[in-house]
């Protein structure tokens, strides 16, 4: 049974790779037979020539949307479980903070962004401020939502513990609450490198936004594809490396098992 | 015989009514229950479902307070859940992300006990209940007998002076329940604790129970107490003979005196 499921689980990943170069061949084809203008559409392998030339580059500017990624990404995910943690203490603290949170989320964040750079200057903190507000909505409500569905005999059986709120919290909502809080940030971490690209965008002399917004400036449409891909890559891995975390930390959880 | 440490209950006139759907309509789910359980004694509350039977164990247990009327547990009046009580739910309550030793070990964690003085006997319990060789798995690899094995484990690791059991068997086939059902007798005859054991299967609580108390519908309330005189340890075949029939057929008559029971037309 082991063997046929890993048998099966690398047979899906050798096609998942087979179909990107199939994909890549027929994109490298189409723009050489109909001559297509390396400024409207470049060829897989112009791209690939364009990041060969200038490797640490490129990986110097992939690592600082990382790392405004992850800041806005870590601070999400502690300021949003600690909101949740709140909410779900009171009724009053539901209806003023999490409406409150609604009201804030139904803006546009992207549209704020310029306000930070006028609060923020135009260094990294405005990148992972705009990063962390959009990425933290996502946490808070799957954690809400988390905190609050533990069974009615779970909680029970807590009480009948003698066990108080702190307690309850700690040892029963909260572990109860991870596999949501993991679906929350799993949302988040791709929102999170969304919002750093944004704060790129409006500001910046470093990162893969800000090599996009002046590689169009240029008309150098292959360095704009080229951090494009780099952006996918890193949003891929971002996604996995939450995937792979969730799984050594919930070993228990229903879907991480049988798969 | 008895163990000291193990309380009586005492419930006076209690009675329970819940706010319906509107203010002005009300549900009354318990109408005066006076009863008292010896300490050591293993009562099966019996009736039929809605009939208010979980209502009054979870008033025992201070889930929730009762409307009018007072409960005692030892000597102290049940205003919060008492201290060192036992609880198994109908479904086994178990927390998916601890193992099942974990799982047992809860009640000393809740209450900061020190883990080491009390995994001997959560490793001992484990075995009683067949489940040594499973201490380290998750509840999600047992099957639905072994979990509530396992919740029954829970509910004994702290020595609790009350074992409140709430339909503990309702969920299982017919043949794990049998088998707890001998399984948790002879750990009643080892451990002779006070037992409030609700169900709703006849033979279930004649079989376990040193008196059956037999509830009458909505709104609930005592219809007959039976004292259960079969001598332990009983064994399954006991079922069949002429003494346990008499008694499952007293409280069928019952229930046929109720409107519960009725031949077809």
């Amino acid at each position: 049974m082991r063997t046929s499921s890993h048998r099966s689980i690398w047979t899906s990943r050798a096609l998942t790779l087979l179909s990107i170069v199939i994909v890549l061949l027929i994109w490298e084809f189409l723009v050489r037979a109909f001559n297509i203008k390396q400024i409207v559409l470049p060829a897989p392998s112009v791209i690939l020539k364009d990041l060969a030339s200038s490797p640490w580059w490129y990986l110097e500017q992939a690592w600082y949307t990382l790392l405004m990624t992850l800041g806005g990404f870590f601070a999400a995910v502690i300021v949003g479980v600690a909101l949740a943690v709140l909410i779900v203490q009171s009724r009053l603290l539901e209806n003023t903070i999490f409406t409150l949170m609604v009201g804030i989320n139904s803006v546009p964040k992207v549209a704020v962004a310029p306000l930070f750079v006028i609060w923020l200057g135009t260094g990294s903190a405005p990148k992972i401020a705009i990063s962390f507000l959009i990425a933290l909505f996502a946490v808070t409500i799957d954690s809400v939502l988390g905190l609050k569905s533990v069974p009615q005999d779970i909680l029970d059986l807590a009480k009948s513990l003698r066990g108080g709120r702190f307690a309850t919290l700690w040892r029963i909502r909260f572990p109860s609450a991870l596999p949501s809080i993991f679906a929350g940030m799993k949302v988040a971490i791709s929102l999170a490198l969304v919002g750093a690209i944004v704060g790129e965008f409006v500001s910046s002399n470093r990162g893969l936004g800000y090599v996009i917004l002046s590689a169009q400036g240029m008309f150098d449409t292959p360095r704009v594809f080229a951090a494009i891909l780099i952006l996918a890559v890193e949003s891929v891995l971002l996604f996995y490396a939450i995937v792979w975390i969730e799984r050594l930390t919930l070993p228990w959880h229903a879907s991480q098992r049988g798969h | 015989m008895t163990d000291e440490r193990c309380s009586g209950v005492t419930i006076e006139k209690v009675s329970k009514t819940y706010r319906g759907v509107s203010d002005q309509e009300t549900v009354k789910a318990l109408s005066e229950v006076s009863l008292d359980i010896a300490p050591g004694e293993f009562v099966s509350i019996l009736g039929p479902s809605g009939c208010g039977k979980s209502t009054l164990l979870r008033c025992v247990a201070g889930l929730e307070t009762a409307s009018t009327g007072t409960i005692r547990v030892g000597d102290t009046l049940v205003k919060e859940p008492p201290e060192k009580l036992g609880m198994v739910f109908q479904r086994d309550a178990l927390l998916d992300w601890r193992s099942v030793l974990a799982n047992v070990m809860l009640p000393i964690d809740f209450r900061h006990g020190r883990r080491s003085d009390f995994l001997p006997r959560a490793r001992e319990l484990l075995e009683t209940f067949g489940l040594a060789d499973f201490a380290d798995s998750f509840p999600s690899q047992l099957s639905g007998g072994m979990r509530q094995r396992a919740s029954i484990c829970r509910a004994l690791i702290d020595d609790p002076q009350l074992l409140l059991m709430d339909e503990p068997f309702g969920a299982l086939d017919a043949l794990t329940r049998e088998q707890l059902n001998v399984e948790l007798q002879s750990i009643w005859m080892k451990s002779h604790k006070t037992v409030m054991f609700v169900t709703h299967s006849i033979a279930e609580a004649v079989f376990l129970a040193d008196r059956v108390v037999v509830f009458t519908p909505r709104p609930g309330s005592i219809a007959e107490i039976l004292k259960i005189e079969t001598p332990r340890p009983r064994r399954l075949e006991v079922r069949g003979s002429h003494e346990f029939t008499q008694y499952v057929d007293r409280i069928r008559d019952l229930f046929a005196d109720m409107g519960l029971l009725r031949e077809s037309p």
